[in-house]
């Protein structure tokens, strides 16, 4: 198998046994790029030069016999959306398109204490808004299983990047679904954390009680490995977690005897894909001939988490979005007379339909006359879907259930807002309750991937890590490299 | 409950945004896409539910009012679209006059 389809942790073996160097590691994902990008379109920025400095310091502590850590030297894509000093974040957005970070984003900064390699910034849906990677500014992104299909959103271009091996890991951020939907409809490995598990620090806002940083990878140990990486208290981020994180790599051990999944069934209702459907209850069955006990479950408030999640979260990006008026960074429209005139001209220039709907929405949702209607309402149902899962949580360990009710849908076919928010129905009451959750591929349906979600307590990532890691390393499913369009199986 | 044509406008005003005429009718129907389906919430008796802001157990946070190091005034102006005299600069903010 080529290098750049490998793991990270068997690309970091080959560094450490010296097999290869990070440099020629590097070069390698460089190459991959050259060769694939102009079909895939994953990336808005490429840092090729700084990549290969960072791998030819890798390569040197090697070379003086020093310890390295898992990820050092590796290759990995990081989101449009977290700033990295020096380089441009554009969050895929007009508005941010000349913005260059002047400082790191926490996880960036982490990775970075790891020797980690960043070779580019991946493509997304503006401002994280969207789950199709098609509101970006810049490009559209393709799934690298069939080249006519969104890779999913809205770190869509996270996603494809690893699946089609443009780099050994990525980061992303999910908000309704953001990191599991695109891992879901690429057949990678996406985690979304616990929510205040990963500092948002340097994460450009979205919907702040939702929004949080995560691994995309090629399988279950790699993504605790990015997980050990970039968890953690962080002092600038006051809703992250004051707990030291476990060592996340202590959950991959295949043994899940008397683990008690639950099985919500309004995750098994309509609009749910049969082939999907048929791909899930498969990968159950396997968790069960695993030894884990399988618990019928029902989460009632399910069917409302979609409506509650398009208020709660246009009424937090509407906050979040009023920063950019063209004052102190980003774009700023030309030839106005006044400040109101810039301010509304460089944001109606600067953002796209998606994000001025969801603006306005939030506008509407907390404007006077409308907020006991619908914030403070959306508000008290949030509290009704965390009710419903901390009645499960007692009786069983784990959720499992569709990522995604359909795999990837083909490009430029999802016109109406509506029913691209309803891709994310089963992965937005986990953001709603700050829970960690999952999507590992176990399957396919017409040569596309199809997503297991595994949903946990708040702050058991091990319980998800530990179902995901014994449910992959049996079924196998991470071993197939997608064929860049080529559809078969 | 319907929002009118008019209301997407004043919303749009308070957003600082202007819809073009062209696509006011798409946003307007958008809108009540959005917000007929959200109506299903009121199907719910929450009159006993409190609301949740966010999930973390912590209040305010609090850390020692100690001076850290922050940005030049170089960086901080870095992405500055104009600037002058070391600080932002903007177009009037009284009627008249450009930048």
């Amino acid at each position: 198998m080529a290098l750049y389809n490998l793991p990270a942790h068997e690309l970091g073996n080959k560094l450490r046994k010296k097999e290869v160097s990070s440099v020629e590691l590097t070069r390698g994902f460089l190459n991959r790029i050259a060769e694939v990008e102009p079909e895939i379109g994953a990336f808005v920025t490429l840092c090729g030069e700084t990549a290969l400095e960072s791998a030819a310091l890798v390569d040197a502590k090697i070379g003086r016999g020093e310890p390295i850590a898992p990820l050092a030297g590796i290759a990995g894509a990081i989101k449009d959306i977290l700033c990295i000093k020096g380089v441009k974040t554009t969050c895929s957005s007009h508005i941010l398109d000349n913005f260059i970070a002047p400082y790191d984003a926490t996880v960036i900064a982490k990775l970075k204490q790891n020797d980690a390699v960043f070779i580019g910034k991946a493509n997304m849906d503006e401002f994280a808004m969207g789950s199709t990677t098609e509101t970006s500014y810049f490009k559209k992104t393709k799934n690298p299983w069939a080249l006519d299909c969104t890779p999913g959103g809205s770190s869509g271009g996270s996603a494809a990047s690893v699946a089609a091996g443009e780099a050994a890991w990525s980061l992303g951020s999910d908000t309704g679904g953001s990191i599991r939907q695109p891992a879901s409809f690429t057949g990678t490995v996406g985690l979304k954390p616990t929510y205040g598990r990963v500092s948002r620090y340097g994460c450009v806002a979205f919907a702040s009680s939702l929004d949080q940083v995560g691994p995309i990878t090629r399988d279950v140990t790699d993504c605790a490995l990015v997980l050990n990486a970039i968890s953690g208290h962080c002092e600038h981020d006051s809703t992250s977690y004051n707990l030291a994180a476990p060592d996340f790599t202590k959950a991959l051990t295949p043994d899940i005897k008397g683990m008690k999944i639950g099985v919500p069934k309004e995750y098994f209702g309509a609009g749910l894909d049969k082939m999907v459907e048929e791909k899930v209850r498969g990968a159950i069955k396997h968790l069960s001939g695993l030894g884990a006990e399988i618990v019928d479950v029902s989460l009632p408030h399910t069917e409302y988490a979609v409506a509650t999640y398009y208020i709660i979260a246009p009424a937090e990006a509407s906050a979040n979005l009023a920063r950019f008026d063209g004052v102190k960074y980003g774009y700023r429209a030309p030839g106005c007379r006044n400040l109101i005139e810039m301010t509304v001209k460089t944001r109606t220039q600067g953002f796209g339909n998606e994000v001025k709907r969801r603006i306005m929405l939030g506008t509407y949702v907390l404007s006077s006359g409308y907020y006991d209607a619908y914030y403070n309402k959306a508000m008290k149902v949030r509290t009704l879907i965390i009710e419903d899962f901390k009645k499960v949580f007692g009786k069983v360990d784990i959720l499992a259930c569709p990522t995604a009710p359909t795999t990837a849908l083909p490009l430029g076919s999802m016109l109406d807002p509506l029913s691209i928010y309803m891709l994310d129905v089963y992965t937005i009451p986990v953001n709603m309750a700050g829970l960690p959750g999952i999507s590992l591929p176990c399957g396919f349906s017409g040569g596309k991937p199809v997503g297991l979600q595994l949903i946990g307590r708040a702050l058991d990532e091990m319980s998800v890590l530990r179902a995901a890691y014994t449910y992959e390393q049996s079924a196998g499913f991470h071993k197939t490299a997608a064929p860049l369009g080529g559809v078969s199986a | 409950m319907k929002v009118s044509a008019q209301e997407v406008q004043y919303i749009a005003k308070l957003a600082r945004l202007e819809i073009p005429e062209e696509d006011l009718a798409l946003f307007v129907r958008q809108f009540n896409d959005i917000l007929g389906y959200a109506g299903m919430l009121g199907k719910l008796d929450t009159e006993k539910v409190e609301p949740t802001a966010q999930v973390l157990p912590y209040g305010n946070v609090m850390r020692e009012d100690a001076a850290g190091t922050p940005l030049t005034q170089e960086e901080a102006l870095s992405n500055a679209p104009a600037q002058k005299d070391g600080g932002y600069l903007v177009a009037r903010v009284m009627e008249g006059g450009g930048v």
